[in-house]
């Protein structure tokens, strides 16, 4: 009980503090909750810990010149501020980083100018080349690879400890993984697959741990709230590896039924087909669209109950307090969902996954 | 996070591909493996556990039979025992009865022939006697002169000379 109340106070410390850290940086004085939240939700160049203290990440940029590496504490540390006019006589500060000819603004990397600033137009919008490939460790990438450090170093112990005890109850770790194996072997890939489901199991098995892991790492408080599955890209690069291994895997009744749906009028078949083939590209979409939204939503949520006590804190401390206490209820509310939702998303992904491997492999019953 | 970065798209697929045919290669397929196997050890078990529980069954119930057939054997053995026991007494009981009516038929004859002896001594007695008795009358009667000659008289009287 005392672990529990201890995790939810660090919660709370550090969404408030990493949030004030932003505010107080804020020079326009004003709270912004849309701004804060799309900030923390977004990849970015550091990983922010708490208060003044960040882990900086590696920052690879492939320019005109070849390749530059350097600390992204370059950037951070070099802050600068670009003044634009935004209608006749109201002037706007904004405020980007500047280091050896690149620019970082909204975590994007720009060609700076030979003065080495960047240039805005009247909406505010670098008018600056992007650079050519941002390869940087982002903290999304940074909090993939520790995910899949963590995966790989879980389940090789586990296999590990199969080979050691043979034919034995399982033990410590291996006995928490082994239902979640068997989970996933006996009530998504079977059950979706058919008798094929053990060619897709490595596949399933890494996709699911590695999910839920992102999701659970995401609200851990002090890792600078990752959001590594809320990231569009990571997602992506998931549902292609879908996209992939079912077409690949496609046999002839699958493509058959796809590109000539056999027992259907010919007019008919002219609106089928493209919609069907439309179909194999919309379902990664759509896999990748819904966990990326699943799991950016629920940190949206928490955090806009966190910028709803600053927004009322404005007004007077009084109503910041007050409103405080209420929040904090909503906030230990929706972690304990957003805890179901990491295990539902990384659930509901494998399952669909499956199944698009069951009607690729699916056999001919007639 | 809804801008879709070249370099994180890049990293991630390098990422997860390399961990996909580490843990592939090194903990799902050994993993899977070792589960299925023993799996297939608990089943192989479970049935030689179910045959064992059927071949006991089989025992007990043969078991049983032999205890029924053993114990009609005794219910027969001991009936038979009865049997024989009764016959052995009723027949003993025959012998004795015919034993001792025979005995008691030789008693009742050698009565007889004691009674019929002693009869006949008697008899013999009475007529030793009689005959003394009458010796002695005659004696008596014929002791003086005038009883003898009545006694003629009548005698020659009683005979008729015809």
């Amino acid at each position: 009980m005392t672990k529990f109340f201890a995790g939810l106070s660090a919660l709370f410390i550090l969404l408030f503090s990493s949030f004030s850290g932003f505010a107080s940086g804020n020079s326009e004085g004003k709270f912004n909750a849309g701004e804060m939240i799309m900030h923390h939700i977004q990849d970015a160049h550091e990983i922010h810990i708490i208060g003044d203290f960040a882990i900086y990440l590696p920052v690879i940029l492939k320019s005109d010149k070849g390749f530059e590496v350097f600390c992204s504490s370059h950037f951070y540390h070099n802050k600068k501020t670009a003044e634009i006019s935004v209608h006749e006589n109201q002037i706007k500060n904004i405020e980007y980083f500047e280091h050896n000819g690149f620019a970082l603004f909204h975590e994007k990397i720009y060609y700076a100018n030979e003065q080495g600033e960047l240039d805005f137009d009247e909406h505010g919008h670098p008018t600056n080349q992007a650079v050519t490939l941002d390869l940087s460790i982002t903290k999304s990438t940074a909090g993939l690879l520790f995910a899949l450090l963590i995966v790989t170093l879980v389940f090789l112990s586990v296999a590990k400890a199969y080979k050691k005890n043979v034919n034995s109850a399982p033990k410590g770790l291996q006995s928490f993984m082994e239902p979640l194996i068997l989970f996933i072997r006996d009530e998504v890939a079977k059950p979706s697959i058919g008798h094929k489901y053990h060619l897709f199991m490595p596949f399933l098995l890494t996709i699911f741990f590695f999910i839920w892991t992102c999701n659970i790492l995401g609200l851990i408080p002090f890792l600078g709230g990752l959001n590594i599955t809320g990231t569009l890209s990571v997602t992506a690069v998931l549902a292609t590896v879908v996209f992939v291994i079912t077409s690949i895997n496609g046999n002839k009744h699958y493509w058959g039924h796809l590109l000539w749906p056999p027992g259907i009028p010919l007019p008919i078949k002219f609106i089928l087909v493209p919609i069907e083939i439309a179909g194999i590209f919309i379902k990664p979409l759509v896999l990748m669209v819904r966990l990326t939204a699943n799991i950016t939503a629920g940190h949206i949520i928490i955090l806009a109950f966190v910028c709803l006590i600053f927004i009322f804190g404005e007004q007077s401390a009084t109503a910041g307090y007050g409103v405080g206490v209420g929040s904090l209820f909503f906030m230990i509310f929706m972690n304990f969902i957003e805890l179901l939702v990491a295990f539902l998303q990384a659930y509901v992904f494998t399952l669909l996954a499956a199944i698009y491997f069951g009607s690729a492999v699916e056999e001919a019953h007639h | 996070m809804l801008s879709v970065s070249i370099g994180t798209i890049i990293w991630t697929s390098i990422a997860f591909l390399t961990v996909l045919f580490i843990l592939g290669k090194f903990a799902w397929k050994p993993i899977l493996k070792a589960i299925q196997e023993r799996e297939e050890s608990i089943e192989l078990a479970l049935r030689a556990a179910e045959n064992a529980k059927k071949e006991m069954e089989n025992l007990q119930s043969s078991n049983e039979k032999l205890l029924n057939e053993a114990r009609i054997e005794r219910d027969k053995i001991l009936k038979e025992a009865r049997e024989a026991k009764e016959l052995v007494i009723s027949t003993a009981k025959g012998k004795a009865s015919e034993e001792a009516e025979k005995i008691i038929a030789m008693a009742r004859e050698s009565i007889h022939n004691e009674k019929m002896a002693a009869v006949t001594e008697l008899k013999n007695q009475v007529a030793v006697l009689s005959i003394e008795i009458a010796e002695k009358i005659l004696k008596q009667q014929l002791s003086d002169e005038d009883k003898q000659k009545k006694i003629i008289d009548n005698l020659v009287k009683d005979v008729n000379l015809n």
